[in-house]
């Protein structure tokens, strides 16, 4: 068991010592998102009424956008000199490997969305009529639900064509109970209307039923030639 | 089988029988049987599509077989994993990592104790383990020896070697060969693919050929009724 | 078998005439939308076939991953025992009983379990290991198809009747699309997959799917009770008539469904008593050699395949 976490953790420092180094991919992504809140900032018009009840959806689509670039590059080191073979010939369980890749994606995804919801905040004059506070759970919840997922089907993706169009074809259906409560918790909030009890609750039964999945299986994704 | 734990050298360590591998219609193995005996050097030739590097892989645990047994230790190559070493031409090695980065993490896999091992088992093959310049920068031959640091890290019984010459320059070729002998006078069994059998003439104790899927000989020597690959056939070009 | 093929598809032919004479014509009227409500009897047993048929391609990719290992296969079996079980004592218990939606008996509530538990032994017992992958492409194929005609036909019968093409909130509508959608998914990735382990990888995203299910549910559910919408298909229950029809219509569906289903299967397993009959010819006789008996005496030849 011990070396299960320390197998996770020693992964998780080293991409993250990775990323810190060459932070050409950080910077670009970072700037991507940028220009995902900018499209939408264009296309609906942050003056009008109705943007303020859609402002949830919005958000959480951009939250999306982002999320998807970030998970295609999860496994692009392992893939250049066929490091998961080292991986698959040692005796080290799969599973503590998808665990260090879905937190260090989770860091990345949130270090995104730290930079997209101010500019949301900003360009469309949000005020949060609701308890703000349960912003948090839901942003937490929301954003592991779409990486563990994405994680895994990005390593499922590996062994197809068209790899980087797969993880987002794969991963949107079964998002979709996700995407609903993640932005109809937002919207209650924002507009304070009705509670998100119910959406947190289930935002977390989806979080809890999907890394179990994901770390059951994962095993048979990664021997798969 | 004998018992691996008491197994004298030259006990069979690996046995191999029937072993097919299909890739939908083409076949890789056509029905290998073979056993390997402990603390012995054996080198693997034949042409491209001989099914060397599927043998190789299939014994390492990285492919599944279509048909057939692979015995490793008594056990199936899964579950003797703490006890191989795996080399490809492919590093398996981060480029963005220095040589001891890269080691320092790879130990992990193998759940032994830290530093001081990495830093023997790359003075072994030769390098320097202060060297900070990242993996991605070395030339072939350095990297070469660096990913075979990384094979002998957890110090395996066994060692599969696929071509792990291939365009290394003949210094840091010669030097990896010496180190391979040293490891197999030590005990250790190695199993080395390569088109470059001459180098190994003399060092190892057995050389096996491959055609079609399918082991056709076993010398001690090379070009016995056989020519050596890299040798042109007389009369062609 | 291969004679009982054209009686039933001459007897499902017979099915079908029969249930569109009986939907078209004596079933009768609606009081509130007329003649317009007819398209139900082609939308709701094209919803319960997809969806028995998706639920058969879950048994399956199940079993598939689960006997991989003697271990995991007993283990699977044992959890499907106490789920049946549970399931069917669970509906009686007075505190679950208050929790069943309106118009849900018990009684079948307990029989739905039963069916679950014996459709897994039953499928288990009939198809193994390659058959259990064979069912499933089959099955999520059919199933797609029939999952197309619930999605074509419910905007249909919305707009005439409620104005509108699309609610977001009819919670069964849209749980039907997520449906479609992770199958389609599910059978791009079969084709997409250069893997060997492709009906495994498949035999995953079929779980993740079927968790999934009752998830989308859910969600769409408590999003209905905030913001309450139109139900496209209407709730409360049906003049027996009607459900008299229904069932007939169903049943037809049923049989062409599983006609469909037999032929595509028998393609699938012909296609691929092909590919290993090929795979073991090229086993049997290496391409590029004289023959086995030369194989030693030729000079090894220089990039052969």
């Amino acid at each position: 068991m011990r070396s299960f976490w320390s197998i996770a953790l020693s992964t998780l420092t080293k991409d993250i010592r990775l990323e810190w180094r060459s932070k050409d991919a950080l910077n670009a992504m970072l700037f991507f998102s940028l220009l995902v809140v900018v499209i939408f900032v264009f296309s609906f018009d942050p003056l009008a009424e109705e943007s303020r009840h859609i402002v949830g959806g919005l958000v959480w689509v951009a939250f999306l956008f982002a999320a998807v670039v970030a998970l295609n590059q999860t496994w692009a080191r392992e893939l250049r000199n066929q490091v998961l073979d080292a991986y698959r010939v040692s005796p080290a369980p799969a599973n503590a490997l998808f665990l260090a890749k879905a937190i260090g994606n989770f860091i990345l995804v949130s270090l995104l969305e730290a930079l997209m919801a101010p500019l949301f905040v900003i360009f469309y004059n949000l005020r949060v009529l609701g308890p703000a506070w349960q912003l948090i759970p839901v942003t937490l919840l929301g954003t592991w639900a779409l990486v563990v997922n994405g994680t895994f089907f990005a390593a499922m993706s590996l062994r197809t064509r068209s790899r980087e169009l797969m993880l987002p074809l794969l991963l949107f259906p079964v998002s979709i109970p996700a995407v609903i409560s993640m932005v109809a918790a937002t919207t209650s909030i924002l507009t304070g209307d009705d509670p998100a009890h119910f959406y947190i609750v289930l935002l977390l039964t989806y979080d809890v039923v999907f890394t179990t999945a994901c770390l059951a299986l994962f095993e048979t994704v990664l021997q798969a030639e | 089988m004998t018992n691996p734990l008491t197994a004298p050298r030259g006990a069979p360590i690996i046995a191999v029988s029937n072993l097919v591998k299909q890739f939908g219609r083409f076949t890789a193995l056509r029905g290998v049987n073979a056993e390997f005996d402990a603390g012995k050097f054996y080198v693997i030739l034949g042409d491209n599509g001989a099914g060397k590097t599927t043998l190789l892989r299939a014994l390492a645990g990285l492919t599944d077989p279509t048909r057939g047994e692979i015995s490793i230790l008594g056990k199936k190559p899964h579950e003797a994993s703490r006890d191989l070493g795996y080399m490809a031409h492919p590093s398996l090695l981060y480029d963005e990592m220095s040589g001891m980065e890269n080691l320092l993490y790879f130990d992990k896999l193998y759940d032994i104790a830290g530093n001081s091992r990495c830093e023997q088992a790359i003075q072994a093959v030769g390098l320097d383990a202060e060297l900070s310049r990242p993996v991605g920068k070395y030339s072939q031959g350095m990297r070469q020896r660096m990913s075979l640091a990384r094979a002998i890290l957890h110090d395996p019984k066994i060692l599969f070697l696929d071509e792990p010459f291939s365009n290394v320059d003949l210094h840091s070729a010669r030097e990896m060969v010496g180190l391979l002998k040293g490891m197999r006078d030590a005990g250790k069994t190695i199993l080395v693919v390569t088109h470059q059998a001459a180098l190994l003439e003399g060092t190892a104790d057995e050389f096996v050929w491959m055609q079609a899927g399918q082991i056709v000989d076993r010398t001690n020597h090379l070009a016995r009724g056989h020519l050596a690959p890299g040798d042109a056939p007389a009369g062609e070009s | 078998m291969k004679r009982a093929f054209p009686i039933l598809a001459v007897l499902t032919a017979l099915l079908l005439v029969y249930a569109f004479y009986q939907a078209l014509w004596v079933a009768p009227t609606d009081a509130l939308q007329g003649d317009v409500y007819r398209i139900i009897y082609y939308h709701v047993p094209s919803a319960w076939t997809a969806f028995l048929l998706f639920f058969i391609n879950f048994i399956a990719s199940v079993q598939y991953l689960a006997n991989a290992r003697p271990s995991t296969a007993r283990a699977a079996r044992w959890i499907v025992i106490a789920i049946g079980i549970i399931g069917f004592v669970a509906p009686f218990i007075p505190q679950v009983k208050q929790q069943l939606p309106t118009g849900m008996y018990p009684s079948s509530v307990a029989t739905t379990f039963l069916i679950i538990t014996g459709l897994y032994f039953v499928i288990g017992k009939y198809f193994v290991d390659q058959d259990l992958d064979v069912l499933a492409v089959t099955t999520a194929e059919v199933g797609v198809v029939f999952c197309s005609i619930v999605l074509v036909t419910g905007p249909i019968w919305a707009r005439p009747v409620w104005g509108i093409w699309w609610a977001p909130g009819d919670i069964r509508l849209t749980s039907t699309l997520v449906l479609w959608l992770i199958y389609v998914s599910y059978l791009v990735l079969r084709r997409f997959s250069d893997s060997a382990q492709t009906q495994k990888l498949a035999a995953v995203l079929a779980v993740f799917g079927a968790l999934d299910v009752p998830l989308v549910y859910f969600s769409i559910w408590f999003f209905r009770t905030q913001h309450p919408q139109p139900v496209i298909g209407g709730g409360g229950s049906m003049d027996p008539r009607m459900l008299h029809v229904l069932l007939i219509s169903w049943m037809a569906f049923l049989c062409f469904a599983f006609l469909v289903c037999w032929s595509r299967y028998r393609l699938e397993k012909l296609r691929r008593e092909v590919e290993e009959a090929e795979a073991l010819e090229s086993l049997l006789e290496p391409a590029g050699l004289a023959g086995p008996s030369s194989a030693v005496k030729t000079p090894l030849s220089r990039g052969s395949k």
